[in-house]
């Protein structure tokens, strides 16, 4: 038997292209917010959990002088996982299950600029097999891509036109903002920078930090009119061999899907994490979602902002915003991490 | 792990940054199966292992993707093998196979059903595709590793064993098998990693730096429990997590909260041991930091003792507590009561 969990509050830090804070300094404000959104003291927290990447913040051990952005006196409970933020809320959910805690606030920090972010994440590569090529993770992404044009499955105007719709509602998106609106003429013009990717189809590199509030049964409904209801979540791996699976499909992201129930009914707003363009047509295949009936990242995604190890929380935020906002009844939120979205988190998020 | 910082800047928004090298001089064991692989590759050799469904895994499969039972029959594959997918690198970065312009690929090698990721010196984005054959192209020097392999070459029709002998899955014949116990084996694989960060101290702790240019020492309050932090890290009171507020300038006299003397030499040390270590509450701080205890004997430090800080000359200043060379007693008498929280 499962617990209700509901997503209570979210707060992100607007995203920045480069900042210079320091990632205790990015983390604090969006707590807080978060906190006060929930309209919680911190002591009234009872699971603290943080996503975030040592080899990202160029910090090793980061995570320990994370928790001063807690404000952790007395001791609190708290967690750590070196991967996207929504992995800390797939534990923090967990951990309600467990029937420890009724509350936890969960949070992410993403200081993608800090070093060469393209480089780095070849650390997470085979590094008996691949790491010690450095190809990046672009290059592994754009081989992918080709496999995907050469099979037919995406198209170059299909990437496009993922893009040129990440820019404008990234636009509209009062926590991204920027970005200049082109069609996918005009994105199709531009040269290669790892082809067949374009450097738009790449996820802009960016800094930001996410916080989101889990709350159980009674506790969520008294802390909020309409909670944003965890209905399924399940989180799937496959192999990072290339070769051992098709690169033209996302089977975890499938299997995620399937066991987070996706599909058993309509699907109002989909916000999935597709670090590349065709990454995006891959999931929303994979995910099983209708593009005529479901809006697909109206965030704008990461696309246009990638705050990464934040930005598969801010999926969740974003998903979660929409219901306690009461203009979506049924959501789909989506974390990857790995190379070709070898790991996927899917949840449904329901208003009732 | 080792980092190091040269020359700071300060940013247009006040921060003080510096370009940070983080090092990580890895070196890992391989394993049996990765043993043999490597050991083959730079005996200029490769051989893949069978899975459970018969397909051949070049570089080795340990463990059958599927069953997850050891993988033991070993299969020789050829240097020669197909593009199954590729991407173009047009500007090469440090650390890549080549110095110029190139493809990234999978390659499936004539005998094996699993591709390997490496990368294609093709000249130009034009001359390869999906289904371009291609052939190993060796390290002039061999130590054992996937670098062994310096890249692959694209080959003409006419130098193209598939073509030519219309067999493209038939593997080379198998060499002898080879002994067991290799005592020249390839048993561990060094991968340095190097990543240069631009670090910044970030806003709060960068006005904290600003005054140690000055010989000042300055701290900031939190607006919420008042205790006044030295260093200011972050701008968050990591008690109450409250924004910390106005600077307040501490010390220079301090009090000694507790120490330790150290007595182990180790690398990098910069002081004649025996010497002390020490945590010092500089007056008006409420939270202590750590620095050197000089000019007067180890055994003669205690907890409660007056000390002064020792400036190196004003020219060799930096953003640093480093400013300070070390403390010293400055002979006023002890604290009698050192507060909890120090």
């Amino acid at each position: 038997m499962t617990r209700d969990v509901a997503i209570v509050a979210t707060a992100q830090r607007p995203l920045e292209q480069h900042t210079r804070l320091t990632s205790v300094e990015l983390i604090a404000p969006a707590i807080a917010a978060a906190l006060r959104q929930a309209g919680l003291e911190r002591d009234e927290i009872g699971f603290w959990c943080h996503g975030s990447c040592d080899y990202m913040s160029g910090q090793p051990f980061s995570f320990v002088s994370a928790v001063d952005a807690i404000g952790a006196w007395p001791p609190v409970v708290e967690s750590h996982v070196e991967g996207d933020g929504a992995l800390a809320l797939y534990e923090a959910w967990i951990k309600i299950q467990s029937g420890e805690c009724d509350t936890a606030l969960v949070f992410a920090n993403g200081k993608t600029t800090a070093g060469p972010i393209d480089r780095i994440l070849t650390l997470q590569l085979d590094p008996y097999m691949v790491a010690p090529l450095w190809p990046g993770a672009t290059a592994i992404a754009a081989v992918q891509a080709r496999a995907c044009l050469d099979a037919g499955v995406v198209t170059e105007a299909a990437m496009a036109a993922v893009v040129a719709r990440s820019i404008a509602d990234g636009i509209a998106n009062p926590n991204v903002g920027w970005g200049t609106p082109a069609t996918e003429s005009e994105l199709l013009a531009r040269p290669y920078v790892t082809a067949p990717l374009r450097a738009h189809d790449c996820g802009l590199p960016a800094d930001g930090t996410v916080a989101v509030v889990l709350a159980a049964g009674d506790a969520a409904r008294s802390l909020c009119a309409r909670p944003a209801w965890i209905r399924g979540i399940d989180h799937r791996i496959a192999s990072q061999r290339f070769g051992a699976a098709s690169l033209t499909e996302s089977s975890s992201a499938t299997s995620a899907a399937h066991h987070a129930g996706v599909g058993a009914d309509r699907v109002d707003i989909a916000e999935i994490y597709a670090p590349f363009s065709h990454q995006h047509l891959l999931l929303t295949a994979a995910l099983g979602l209708d593009t005529e009936r479901t809006v697909i990242n109206p965030s704008g995604g990461a696309l246009c902002a990638n705050p990464q190890m934040a930005a598969g929380l801010i999926r969740f935020a974003e998903a979660a915003d929409r219901i306690l906002a009461g203009v979506a009844d049924r959501a789909v939120a989506h974390s990857t991490s790995g190379p070709c979205l070898q790991q996927n988190l899917v949840a449904v998020l329901e208003g009732a | 792990m080792s980092g190091a910082t040269t020359e700071y800047q300060r940013t247009e928004d006040g921060c003080f940054t510096a370009p940070l090298l983080l090092t990580y001089p890895y070196s890992r064991t391989v394993g049996e199966t990765l043993a043999r692989f490597f050991t083959s590759l730079r005996d200029g050799r490769i051989e893949g292992t069978r899975g459970s469904d018969g397909r051949v895994y070049v570089p080795p499969a340990e463990f059958d993707p599927i069953t997850g039972d050891p993988c033991t029959e070993w299969v020789p594959v050829g240097e020669q093998g197909t593009v199954t997918s590729w991407a173009w690198q047009s500007e090469p970065q440090p650390g890549h196979p080549l110095d110029h312009c190139f493809a990234w690929a999978l390659i499936r090698l004539d005998g094996a059903d699993v591709e390997m990721f490496h990368a294609v010196d093709a000249g130009t984005p034009d001359a390869i595709v999906t289904g371009s054959r291609v052939a190993v192209r060796w390290s002039a020097e061999r130590q054992g590793g996937i670098t062994d392999i310096a890249c692959f070459d694209l080959i003409p029709a006419d130098m193209d064993d598939a073509s030519a002998a219309g067999t493209p899955d038939e593997p080379p014949a198998a060499e002898a098998p080879r002994s067991p116990a290799n005592a020249d084996e390839v048993l561990r694989l060094r991968q340095p990693v190097a990543v240069t960060y631009e670090w910044s101290a970030g806003p709060a702790a960068s006005g904290h730096l600003e005054g140690l240019l000055e010989g000042r020492l300055l701290g900031r309050r939190c607006t919420s429990c008042d205790q006044v932090y030295f260093p200011p890290r972050n701008g968050v009171c990591p008690r109450c997590a409250a924004p910390l507020g106005e600077e307040v300038e501490v010390g220079p006299q301090g009090t000694i909260t507790t120490f330790c003397i150290v007595n182990v030499p180790f690398l990098g040390q910069r002081v004649k041991i025996p010497y002390v270590a020490a945590q010092i509450v500089l007056d008006g701080a409420d939270i202590s930091m750590q620095h050197l205890i000089q000019e007067c004997e180890a055994h003669e430090v205690r907890i409660g003792m007056r000390v002064e800080p020792v400036w190196k000359p004003r020219d060799e200043w930096g953003p640093s507590l480093e400013n300070i060379q070390y403390f010293r007693p400055n002979g006023q008498a002890d604290t009698a009561t050192i507060r909890a929280t120090s």
